[in-house]
């Protein structure tokens, strides 16, 4: 095969050159079934020749669009159920380049029951593309759109007028729905806390006005195209003063002289000689080296994936996170976040699920629902409103209070991206059931802390107690008389469990809560349950019967009732018996 | 990819000053998000698995694994599944690699089917791919009790894997629900499967074709010389080349010739045809790459053999 660039003077050296200028930027885009999202992906990719010639020739002459028009929406929609149904049914990734820049495009589904997959989308994009009918003007689907982009700490959003050609191009159209959605931005930034930054452009995506070319309909708009606009917003740029953040994936020891730190660098950057603390321990170290297959470097910056030796040992492990020392994340065990359900079955408050955060994954549960923010109009309420919220179900949203089993080290998901987002997990599944944003987390106070540093520095850890335990930790809640509590205790302790009593927190019924107290017993028992005791915190009711519970499990006692098979029962419902096979991030 | 120029007068934001931000070129970004993925993989399956297909995305990925973990070894072994047609070639290169590089190599065939004489010719190719490949797949990762296996897929090569995961959930029939996946954000990744589930690993999900070339030539990483435009004999018929290896069956009266010529893809030697092509070094194919205008996959004739082929394949256990 000869190619005019064979032929001609082609330089690979000037061409990698201008190549490994280029970057990379990641967008999302949603809209509406009928919104013309597809036809909008597919006219960027036919314009920027992203597709091949056997690309196009299969989608020739199919579709629903006139004859000798290209349908464009069938180079996007993918899998044979969106094929027959003509509706785009999850996330598909594209990717196409310019002469400045490489995209990836993750596209999703508009439909309101495909929420979360425009989460999913949203959580790695610079830049999001809200399409919007012109006929239609702004409706409550892309409040929606703009609520998740602005969630998810998208910072530019390219709201693109569509259909222009069904509306004769007219000006007043595009200026009204400019000014609706203005208004809408800043109501959705006071609620999210994180401002958008919009870009109107009015465009055909049929005809391809303002896509990649200017529009010669449309004289009265004088900015970019679709595409001028994406290869001129600022990408994903990692600020070198940023603090570090780094979560370590893996030790490697390949012999008894190197122990290095496998990670990627999340935020910032680091240098040989740069003090770092480790997270949750407080140990602190200084950088060594910046190993890499490549050699040694000087400077390692986000996003690169690298191995740090330290000056000196110091226990660090898998879901550790090393920081500036100057600048560290807060260490909690409770967190305020805004969860994106995800999942057919509903949440369960008081459930244990898993939280899995950067490296590593903790058990939590949601101990209170703040409120659901409505994604869709009702009768008596408006979208976005707060309503009040026993449960989350499939693609809502709402902010909730979570306890976490054992302390982590996390940011406000408004300063890291990486360091303040969660996924939660049914253990009962494995389902990934919600996206979590941090919003607040409450610091263990500054005496705990420094007791969890010394605590989990300790040699022996919490999986080897299992192993000779043949018990994890947990924390057993037992609400009723202390008699029964005494018998509970004693059993358990017969049957060789490691177990530590507490009494309870002051409930919300006092008076005046003792929040002091509260935050150190739950500490306490939280760090107690994770180095492998069962801790049995009681509350001490006048009933004649006692209440055992842990995670979703529970069994009720009377004075007579015989305990040991009962208590074993429980235990092992609950997951805390040792078996074989079982999983080891489940402590 | 073709690249197009737009004479840009867009009104950009602020940018921060070089000084003060530091940005990777899109391959660096690129590798640094594969070798995170091999990290996490390692670190919480308990016995991952590379499939090493010996083409060039397993020779990137190869590379990749080698920077993930060092100075240690690669933590885990690499499977190779042979269907019986593979190249001469292909299979000398594939020891070599594994002997260079210091992993250990296994190689799994479904030595029934090939022992009762499956091909493509007397099965159709759904039911030869069904047997030697998917099957022989399944029960290789079965057979080593595999908890996550790493593919080579990449999400441009395809209809059907722009939507597939980074973790694609398998169950434990090996078959991948396209109507019930796992959702993935950032970089999150849910690793948790029940016993006789397991996950398949796509770590170049975000890479194309082009960006697989550009790394082999700036990482000098070895390929199979099948990629590169030599004289050699082929059966030609019509646009189609077709190589002369000991499994060709060829028409009456038909004769080899030779032909200036290079493979875009490496499949079995039945099923993949050659390109006519000039290009002998790593930047003559960039340079052909820019100009070609059909996609990778046009020369295997089993993507082609029914609409959505490709995805009907994945359901049944395909990577």
């Amino acid at each position: 095969m000869t190619t005019p660039l064979l032929e001609s003077q082609f330089s690979l050296d000037d061409f990698m050159a201008a190549e490994q200028r280029k970057d990379l930027l990641r967008f999302s885009t949603a809209g509406s079934v009928d919104d013309g999202k597809s036809t909008l992906i597919g006219r960027l990719l036919y314009d920027t020749r992203s597709v091949y010639e056997d690309q196009v020739r299969s989608i020739e002459g199919k579709g629903t669009t006139a004859p000798g028009q290209l349908d464009f929406a069938l180079l996007t929609d993918g899998l044979r159920a969106e094929r027959e149904q003509g509706i785009t049914i999850d996330v598909a990734y594209r990717y196409f380049s310019t002469s400045r820049r490489k995209f990836i495009i993750a596209d999703t589904p508009g439909h309101e029951q495909y929420t979360r997959n425009m989460a999913t989308g949203s959580s790695t994009a610079d830049a999001t593309i809200v399409l919007i009918d012109a006929r239609k003007g702004v409706l409550p689907q892309s409040r929606r759109h703009a609520y998740i982009a602005s969630l998810l700490g998208v910072r530019h959003l390219l709201v693109a007028v569509n259909k222009m050609d069904l509306v004769d191009y007219s000006r007043e159209r595009f200026l009204a729905i400019q000014s609706d959605f203005t208004t809408l931005l800043d109501q959705i930034a006071a609620d999210t806390g994180n401002p958008v930054q919009p870009h109107f452009l009015p465009v055909s995506a049929l005809l391809g006005d303002n896509v990649v070319h200017r529009s010669a309909s449309m004289p009265w708009y004088t900015g970019p195209s679709l595409i001028e606009l994406l290869e001129s917003l600022p990408a994903s740029r990692h600020d070198a003063a940023a603090p570090l953040r780094f979560a370590v994936q893996r030790v490697l020891r390949p012999d008894a002289s190197f122990r290095g730190f496998a990670g990627q660098v999340a935020s910032g950057s680091i240098r040989p000689g740069d003090p770092i603390t480790a997270l949750p321990s407080g140990r602190t170290a200084r950088v060594a080296r910046i190993a890499t297959f490549d050699g040694d470097l000087d400077l390692a910056h986000a996003p690169l994936s690298v191995t740090l030796v330290l000056d000196r040992e110091i226990d660090i492990s898998r879901g550790d996170l090393l920081v500036s020392t100057s600048s560290p994340a807060t260490i909690t065990t409770d967190l305020e976040a805004s969860l994106v359900w995800m999942d057919a079955h509903d949440l369960v408050p008081g459930r244990r699920y898993l939280l899995k955060h950067s490296s590593h994954i903790v058990p939590a549960a949601v101990t209170a629902l703040d409120h659901r923010v409505l994604l869709e109009n009702d009768s008596h309420h408006q979208t976005l409103d707060h309503i009040p919220a026993a449960t989350l179900s499939l693609n809502q949203i709402g902010v909730a209070s979570l306890r976490l089993l054992r302390p982590i080290a996390v940011d406000r998901y408004r300063d890291h991206r990486l360091t303040g987002s969660f996924i939660l997990i049914d253990p009962a599944t494995n389902s990934t059931v919600a996206a979590g944003i941090v919003r607040s987390a409450q610091p263990i106070p500054a005496s705990l802390a420094a007791h969890l540093a010394t605590a989990h520095s300790g040699p022996v850890s919490a999986r080897e107690r299992f192993l000779r335990w043949g018990h994890r930790g947990a924390i057993l809640s037992l609400t009723g008389p202390t008699s029964i509590a005494d018998r509970v205790e004693r059993a358990l302790f017969h049957d060789g469990r490691v177990t530590l009593r507490l009494s309870a927190p002051e409930s919300a019924s006092a008076a005046v809560p003792d929040a002091a107290h509260e935050t150190a017993a739950s500490t306490l028992a939280a760090h107690a349950a994770s180095a492998g005791l069962l801790v049995l915190l009681h509350t001490e009711t006048d009933s004649d019967s006692l209440t055992v519970s842990v995670a979703n499990h529970s069994l009720t006692i009377a004075q007579e009732d015989s305990l040991t098979r009962r208590l074993e029962t429980l235990l092992t419902d609950a997951g805390l018996l040792h078996r074989p096979g079982q999983n080891e991030y489940e402590i | 990819m073709t690249t197009v120029t737009t004479d840009s007068h867009a009104p950009s934001a602020a940018l921060p000053s070089q000084a003060d931000t530091l940005q990777l070129s899109h391959l660096r970004q690129l590798e640094a998000e594969s070798i995170h993925i091999l990290r996490e993989v390692a670190s919480e399956f308990e016995r991952p698995v590379m499939l090493y297909s010996i083409g060039k995305d397993s020779a990137v990925m190869l590379r990749l694994a080698q920077k993930a973990f060092y100075p240690a070894p690669i933590p885990f072994p690499l499977l190779h599944i042979d269907t019986g047609f593979k190249f001469r070639e292909m299979l000398d290169f594939r020891d070599r690699m594994a002997r260079q590089v210091g992993a250990e190599l296994l190689v799994w065939r479904n030595e029934p089917a090939i022992a009762a004489g499956a091909n493509p010719i007397a099965l159709d190719t759904k039911r030869c791919c069904g047997l030697l490949k998917t099957q022989a797949l399944l029960d290789g990762l079965r057979h080593y009790n595999f908890d996550a296996a790493f593919g080579g897929a990449r999400r441009d090569e395809e209809k059907s894997r722009a939507k597939e995961r980074i973790y694609s959930f398998r169950d434990n029939a090996g078959q991948w629900d396209p109507k019930n996946q796992r959702p993935e954000l950032w970089n999150l990744y849910n690793a948790r499967i029940h016993p006789g589930e397991s996950i398949r690993v796509f770590p170049l999900s975000n890479w194309t074709e082009m960006d697989v070339w550009q790394y082999i030539h700036l990482e000098n990483i070895p390929v199979v010389d099948l990629y590169f435009a030599r004289e050699r004999p082929m059966y030609v018929r019509g646009d189609a080349l077709l190589p002369t290896e000991q499994s060709f069956v060829a028409l009456p009266g038909e004769t080899p010739q030779m032909v200036r010529c290079r493979l875009r893809s490496l499949g079995c030697s039945p099923c993949t045809g050659a390109i006519r092509s000039d290009a002998a070094t790593i930047p003559d194919i960039i340079a052909e790459l820019i100009s070609f205008r059909s996609s990778e996959r046009a020369n295997r004739v089993i993507d082609h053999d029914q609409e959505g082929s490709m995805e009907l394949k994945k359901r049944e256990g395909y990577f």
